[in-house]
């Protein structure tokens, strides 16, 4: 697979690590009523789709940057790579 | 009919018109008192330990496309119980014992063959992991011996001792360990569960659940609704999506497994080997091909197809630990879907839908399991209590912090 | 010998005989034949055994698709089996030989299973060998085992090199025939990267194997003067020997070169073979077609062969099977075998075609409306049975018969991301469609373009149409005028009459019979179908059978074929040798060694190394007189205790984090505080994962308000900062903060022993304070050494002693070792290896990766107390789950052997007397060592309630190996436990 990163143009994936789902972002708040069903929903309940993904990569043999890609688990096509954070005070690309 | 030596000649001798079909090929009818979705080895499993052990009548098997083309017709075929947790271990020896008798259960040759698995370790910190997985395997009555470099010399002189990256220490030996049939598991299930009674239903595929009040009414299909008492399902590799019927979401991703074969060679292999420092198993089939995989392709997909970076690092090892199989030549690889759970190990257990149960989470080692896993969902199903070597694999296992994770890698699917 | 079936013509180079032997007998070819002709230029036709029946064959095919002529090549460390003969070029010196008989081919004892085929059925195997129980692995499955596989490994390590290479193109183009060049030229000329690959040796395809395709110019003439044109063009890469072997995700493919094969000795400076992956934008499939069998009784015989092959062996090979030949097809294309073998001076026998209305292209005995029912000749074939319109019987004499059912597009690449292919009944094949892999196309007879024009223009066409879509212009090239009679065929698979075995798959013997008997017992779909027959799974994959399979399942049922099943094919294409993927990562090189800045000079003292993941690392420095190596370990950590030691600790992970939000990042990443650490001062931090399971500990030093550095340890280095990364960069981009590991920049000893602050201060520039007041334990510092040298000096002790760990440049590393060494020299000091840390560390209580096992809480480990409930950290609200905290659960204790004997690491704990079985199985322990200091072995374990159980002796068992113990439940801390040492 090739990952098109958005400063360094397609790599292999053999560069980068996967972490997976995307969510894994949206780190549930602690404080919260709930916060133990929040956090084992956070760190272990996946939607899987057969279908478009938001996943995390992590360029590891690269720029060290943390990418969310947006890949079709059916055909592999990725339709969107941008980084996971924001890039000096712009917007997230 | 049941094959006999009699049987075997008198066909050989009168043309083999007499053989009759394996399993019949039945349309649904409209209602089952168990529907198993998944005609995979899991599901023919259960139909037959459901018909044969617990008595149950009006059964019905639904896979969406023909029997035992999932995982159990993709595998490196390898049998093995050798766990270390004390959730894992007596559910697999549980297994290894219904193998040892799998032929005579079943009436079909499925080629059971424990000719032993190596488990390598290169440094005293595996040594030492090893050592207390060997004394667990043997305190639940599974068999274990630890060998030493001069013992393992003996047994598989053609290992790479002298020239390694990694030099081989010794070995975890696990002598029932071996390898099976793959393709003669599904059949021999399903055509000992067609003879008790089940109906199975190929070409039939789950679309949605009909589900009032709580309570599981039976199974939308490609071929129109059956109702059922209870329905299991045990689609490993397509959970996610079946469950998903349910609204329920699982701790659990999909994956490929890639697996390779080679071209035939004489026997030179004694048994199941693997290495201790890189992604590599392999065995001897009894055709004469290497049988080999490694690690998971790493991300998600439901594409059962891999890419080159495993496949390169499957072959690294090979040649790292016998660099004899160099000018062997790969002839075809492979992928399947694995459900790969949160903690390495899979999920056996009522669901919150009354009558609906749940069998999946076996990551990349589901076959070995599959006589014990047809039994335990079986039990399941007849019982509505889990079976004894089964009661760790629930559903809810993370929510009190009792994970089963034989790697220490938590909850990062693509690591176990 | 002389070349019996040799004719004029043919693409060799007669001035270049080459010797090889066969089975030890001594023939000669010519440059240009592959093992295949030159085999059947001496009259050869016998070449291997099937897989079951070990029955007698030849080659049948001339391309990469043999299923027969299966041979080992070579001899020693080099022999290499199950090559096919067809593909083998021939070099001088090459040595062959036959396999899978005993004790010869001709006489061959496993043919006695030829004799029982009525037992030997598809599924035979899962019918029987079950009674009595017992005998299946005791009698029945050796004696199968026996006679598994086909060639036999050498044994020795492959003593070739492989490389690894990567390529880049705008067009890659797989297949050199017509299809191909036309793409290639047209491609090239417009200036795109452009590689054309090419299994064979020679480019061209069928123009090679074909006469006058091009009627006007000539095959030869326009294939060099296309060739030259190519060759000149820097923008085209052509690719001899060159195999496509898989098309993977986002149009890379896998390519395997073949340096080296076709040489008699390795060459100095290539490889054997280079693995190249291919990153295309577009990517052309000029495949091409393979021709298929007709099943008939006994249709394998040596002899007997695709028409197709039979006619390239004449034309480009100059070679006839036999003198007299016959040929049965269902198309015209078999006719015009018969044509080019009477120009080659061959007797056409017969041409028996199953079609009423076949025409006739010469003047040949021609058959029509008959079919060939049967054959003779055990070794060879002798005579063919033709049953006429008439229904007459007729047997001709012939030694070689070419068989044409047709032909299939090679459609394998397409396929390989599991696209179906579909069925076109003009050539009663199936074709790519659909899903193909992506920037894919298909071209020539691979496209069903079975004609040379219109795979002259199939191939320029597509080459015009994928660099429109990378937005290059291109322009049809003059293509020369070629053969374009339309196909005529009727389908037709197998002879229907006979009692006896017609084969579909030859390898693995799998036949008509077969199949129907599959039917019969429900295997009718056809991934049932291959596994339960073992159809297609050859060496050949399916290539010449798995349509033939197919064909009669769908007689069976009633369906047309394409309703029974699709026939498609995984990669590889053709097998690729195990080495060729691994390339240069094996032995010494299978992983890249990361050595640390002292590896030489320890290696100048004698010191053992040890693997530790990528690290080699001193494991302990034995002395003259010492044998054995506790003795040398006692030593080093008796001299820790006693006056000082050295080891390099560079392994270590740093990482260094600095920014204004530096201390609320580590508050965050540790589960104790880190906000409150004083700058100048470390701090022991526990990581945990989000699932509250200890990930990693260490220290974090803070040398300012926004600068710290963190320590982790050797094994999660590499997952330690991946996960602040992803703290940093995913969780908290809100943070200013930043991250850059520094474990290759720095190297670090520890310094340790009740002597290591005198020899510190020998080697400290003047001004810097380390006394006991003004350094005191915990403290750190950035200072100079050995007279300017930049350094950072922790006092952190991980052995329990007053001790330090300091850290310089790598460039310094090795002059920092031999500065310590020398200043030491007065207090005795020693360099001590990983054994003798770890001794030190057990004797201290302190958990490394064998406690931290990934399935060890902070609970567990005695550490729960340190998770921070007054802040968030990663892990802390699910480390509170009762499966992490319960009070019944293990602990991490120190237990002392009872009465001397060993407490080996990973024995199980029980109480006294209990019965060892799981049921009673409290713990494990999880490291050990002989503690010289406290005179015995100690070891650090975890067991149920270990906190309650101080005192307790309980029995330790090894029952792996025999082993019981008995052990006294302590404080892991045997050493110093109120810290009076460290902080000396």
């Amino acid at each position: 697979m090739l990952i098109p990163h958005p400063l360094l143009g397609l790599r292999d994936a053999q560069e980068f690590v996967y972490k997976g789902d995307a969510r894994l972002m949206a780190r549930p708040d602690p404080q919260a009523d709930d916060a133990l069903q929040a956090f084992h929903d956070y760190t272990y309940l996946r939607d899987n789709p057969a279908g478009q993904h938001r996943e995390l990569w992590f360029h590891e043999q690269g720029d060290r940057s943390w990418l969310i890609v947006t890949r079709d688990t059916r055909t592999h096509e990725i339709l969107k790579a941008e980084l996971a954070r924001p890039r000096g005070k712009g917007e997230r690309t | 009919m049941r094959y006999s030596g009699l049987r075997i000649i008198k066909e050989a001798l009168t043309g083999h018109k007499g053989w009759t079909p394996a399993w019949r090929d039945v349309a649904p009818q409209n209602q089952y008192d168990f529907i198993i979705v998944g005609g995979g080895g899991h599901g023919l499993a259960t139909a037959h330990y459901l018909a044969k052990v617990y008595g149950k009548a009006r059964i019905a098997v639904l896979e969406k496309g023909w029997i035992g083309g999932g995982n159990v017709g993709r595998n490196t075929t390898i049998i093995r119980s050798n766990y270390l947790l004390p959730g894992n271990e007596p559910f697999y020896e549980f297994s290894m014992k219904l193998w040892e008798g799998l032929e005579q259960d079943l009436n079909y040759n499925a080629m059971v063959s424990q000719r032993g698995i190596m488990n390598l370790f290169h440094t005293d910190g595996q040594r030492d992991a090893y050592r207390r997985r060997g004394n667990a395997m043997i305190l639940h009555g599974s068999d274990a011996e630890l060998l030493d470099q001069e013992q393992l010399r003996k047994e598989a002189p053609f290992l790479n001792f002298d020239n390694a990256r990694f030099p081989i220490k010794g070995a975890l030996v696990h002598r029932r360990g071996g390898t099976v049939r793959h393709d003669a598991v599904a059949w021999g299930y399903a055509r000992s569960a067609d003879r008790h009674g089940v109906d199975i239903i190929q070409n039939c595929e789950v679309t949605g659940f009909k589900i009032e009040n709580g309570k599981i009414l039976g199974v939308e299909t490609s071929r129109g609704f059956i109702g059922a008492g209870k329905v299991g399902v045990a689609v490993a590799g397509s959970s996610s999506k079946v469950m998903s019927y349910a609204d329920m979401r699982l701790p659990i991703e999909s994956h490929v497994l890639q697996a390779f074969v080679s071209e035939g060679l004489k026997p030179v292999l004694p048994g199941v080997i693997t290495f201790g420092a890189g992604h590599f198993y392999v065995s001897q089939s009894d055709k004469g091909g290497l049988v080999f995989g490694g690690d998971i392709d790493g991300y998600n997909t439901y594409a059962q197809r891999g890419n080159l970076p495993v496949v390169e690092d499957v072959c690294e090892g090979g040649m790292a630990l016998m660099p004899m199989i160099g000018r062997a030549r790969l002839l075809r690889m492979w992928g399947g879907l694995m459900d790969m759970s949160m903690d390495g190990s899979p999920f056996i257990d009522k669901t919150h839908i009354d009558g609906l149960y749940f069998n999946g989470g076996w990551c990349y080692g589901g076959f070995k399991a599959t006589p014990a896993s047809g039994y335990a969902f079986a039990h399941l199903l007849a019982t509505d209590t889990p079976h004894d070597t089964a009661t760790a694999y629930r559903l809810d296992r993370f929510i009190s912090g009792h994970m089963i994770d034989e790697k220490g890698v938590g909850a990062q699917p693509n690591l176990h | 010998m002389t070349q019996v079936n040799r004719v004029d013509g043919g693409r060799l180079d007669r001035t270049k005989p080459l010797n090889f032997t066969f089975d030890n007998r001594s023939y000669q070819g010519f440059e240009g034949d592959t093992l295949a002709s030159a085999l059947l230029a001496n009259g050869v036709r016998l070449m291997g055994r099937s897989f079951k029946y070990h029955r007698p064959r030849g080659v049948f095919t001339a391309g990469s698709e043999e299923p027969n002529a299966l041979v080992s090549l070579r001899e020693g460390a080099r022999h290499e089996p199950n090559t096919r003969a067809t593909v083998a070029e021939l070099f001088d010196g090459l040595t062959a030989k036959s396999q899978n008989r005993f004790p010869s081919l001709a006489l061959d004892l496993m043919g006695i299973n030829d004799f029982f085929p009525s037992f030997l059925t598809a599924g035979f195997y899962y019918k029987t060998f079950m009674w009595p129980a017992a005998f299946w692995e005791k009698v029945y499955e050796p004696i199968i085992r026996k006679a598994a596989g086909l060639g036999a490994l050498s044994m020795l390590p492959d003593p070739d090199a492989y490389d690894k290479g990567t390529l880049h193109c705008d067009l890659l183009i797989v297949g050199a025939g017509p299809a191909g060049l036309a793409a290639a030229l047209t491609a090239g000329r417009a200036g795109a990267r452009v590689i054309l690959a090419d299994e064979d040796f020679a480019m061209g395809g069928r123009l090679t194997m074909e006469a006058g395709l091009l009627s006007e110019i000539g095959n030869s003439a326009w294939l060099s003067a296309t060739l030259d044109e190519l060759a000149s063009l820097p923008n085209v890469r052509l690719m001899r020997r060159s195999t496509v072997y898989g098309a993977y995700d986002h149009g890379v493919y896998g390519l395997l070169e073949r340096n080296t094969d076709h040489l008699a000795r390795a060459h100095a400076d290539l490889p054997r073979q280079t693995l190249w992956r291919v990153y295309s934008k577009r990517a052309i499939l000029c495949s091409g077609a393979t021709e298929r069998p007709i099943a008939f009784e006994n249709n394998d015989r040596p002899g007997i062969m695709l028409a197709g092959a039979l006619r390239a062996y004449a034309n480009r090979w100059a070679v006839l099977a036999d003198q007299t030949v016959a040929i049965f097809t269902n198309n015209d294309d078999g006719h015009k075998t018969a044509v080019d073998l009477m120009a080659k001076g061959a007797t056409v026998a017969a041409v028996v075609d199953v079609r009423a209305d076949a025409p006739r292209l010469a003047d040949y005995p021609l058959y029509a409306g008959a079919q060939v029912v049967d054959t003779k000749g055990r070794l060879g074939l002798r005579s063919i049975s033709v049953r006429l319109s008439d229904g007459s019987l007729k047997q001709i004499d012939c030694g070689a018969l070419g068989v044409s059912g047709g032909w299939n597009p090679m459609l394998a690449l397409s396929c390989h991301q599991r696209g179906r292919p579909t069925w076109n009944d003009d050539i009663a094949a199936f074709v790519p469609a659909g899903t193909l892999p992506v920037g894919q196309s298909v071209a020539g007879a691979a496209n069903a373009q079975m004609t040379t024009h219109a795979a002259l223009n199939g191939g320029a066409g597509a080459a015009v149409a994928a660099l429109a879509e990378l937005g290059v212009t291109a322009g049809l090239p003059d293509l020369p005028v070629a053969e374009d009679a339309p196909v005529a065929i009727t389908p037709f698979w197998h002879v229907g009459e006979g009692k006896g075995r017609g084969w579909i798959d030859f390898q693995n013997d799998v036949t008509v019979k077969d199949v129907k008997l599959a039917h019969q017992e429900g295997f009718k779909s056809v991934e049932h179908l291959k596994r339960y027959t073992t159809l297609g799974m050859a060496t050949d994959q399916g290539k010449l059978s798995n349509l033939g399979g197919l064909a009669v399942m769908a007689e069976l049922s009633g369906k047309p074929i394409a309703e029974v099943g699709t026939t498609i094919f995984r990669p590889p294409y053709t097998p690729v040798p195990i080495g060729a993927f691994a390339g240069r990562h094996r032995d010494e090189d299978f992983r890249p060694t990361r050595r640390t800045p002292s590896h030489g000079w320890a290696q100048e003292q004698g010191a053992v190394f040890v693997e530790a993941g990528a690290w080699l690392r001193a494991q302990y420095f034995p002395r003259p007189g010492e044998t054995h190596w506790r003795q040398t370990v006692d030593r080093e950590a008796l001299a820790v205790r006693r006056s000082v030691g050295v080891c390099d600790v560079t392994t270590l992970g740093k990482i260094d984090v600095q920014g204004k939000d530096a201390a609320a990042f580590l508050n965050l990443i540790y589960c104790n505080g880190f906000a409150k650490l004083p700058v100048g001062k470390c701090r022991y931090g526990l990581m945990l994962r989000e699932d509250g399971i200890a990930m990693d500990d260490g220290t974090a030093a803070r040398f300012a308000e926004g600068h710290f550095v963190v320590t982790t340890t050797t094994a999660n280095a590499v997952g330690v900062y991946r996960h602040m990364e992803f703290v940093r960069q995913c969780l908290r981009p809100d943070l200013d903060v930043q991250l850059i590991s520094t474990t290759d920049a720095w190297a670090q000893y520890a310094v340790a022993g009740p002597n290591a602050r005198k020899l510190l201060q020998k080697i400290i520039d003047p001004g810097f304070d380390i006394s006991n007041e003004g350094f005191a334990f915990m403290a750190c510092a950035e200072l100079t050494i050995c007279g300017g040298i930049p350094a950072r000096l922790f006092r952190i002790s991980f052995s329990g002693e007053l001790a330090y760990e300091i850290a310089v440049p790598t460039r310094y590393g090795d002059g920092l070792m031999r500065v310590l060494m020398e200043a030491g020299a007065e207090f005795d000091v020693t360099p001590y290896g990983t054994e003798a840390l770890g001794v030190l560390r057990i004797e201290k209580g302190h958990g490394t990766a064998n406690e931290l096992n990934g399935q060890t809480s902070a609970a567990h480990l005695g550490m729960g107390r340190m998770v921070s409930t007054k802040k968030d950290s990663i892990g802390t609200v699910l480390s509170n789950r009762d499966g992490l905290t319960e009070a019944d659960g293990v602990r991490l204790v120190g237990l002392e052997s009872v009465d001397g004997a060993d407490l080996p690491a990973g024995s199980h704990l029980f109480a006294q007397g209990a019965e060892k079985t799981a049921a009673h199985d409290q713990g494990w322990i999880s490291s050990a060592c002989y503690s010289p200091h406290l005179e015995k072995p100690i070891a650090l374990g975890f067991i149920a309630r270990g906190q309650d159980r101080m005192g307790e002796i309980i029995e330790v068992a090894n029952p792996l190996q025999g082993g019981m113990a008995r052990a006294k439940i302590v404080s892991p801390h045997f050493i110093d436990p109120e810290g009076e040492r460290l902080r000396a």
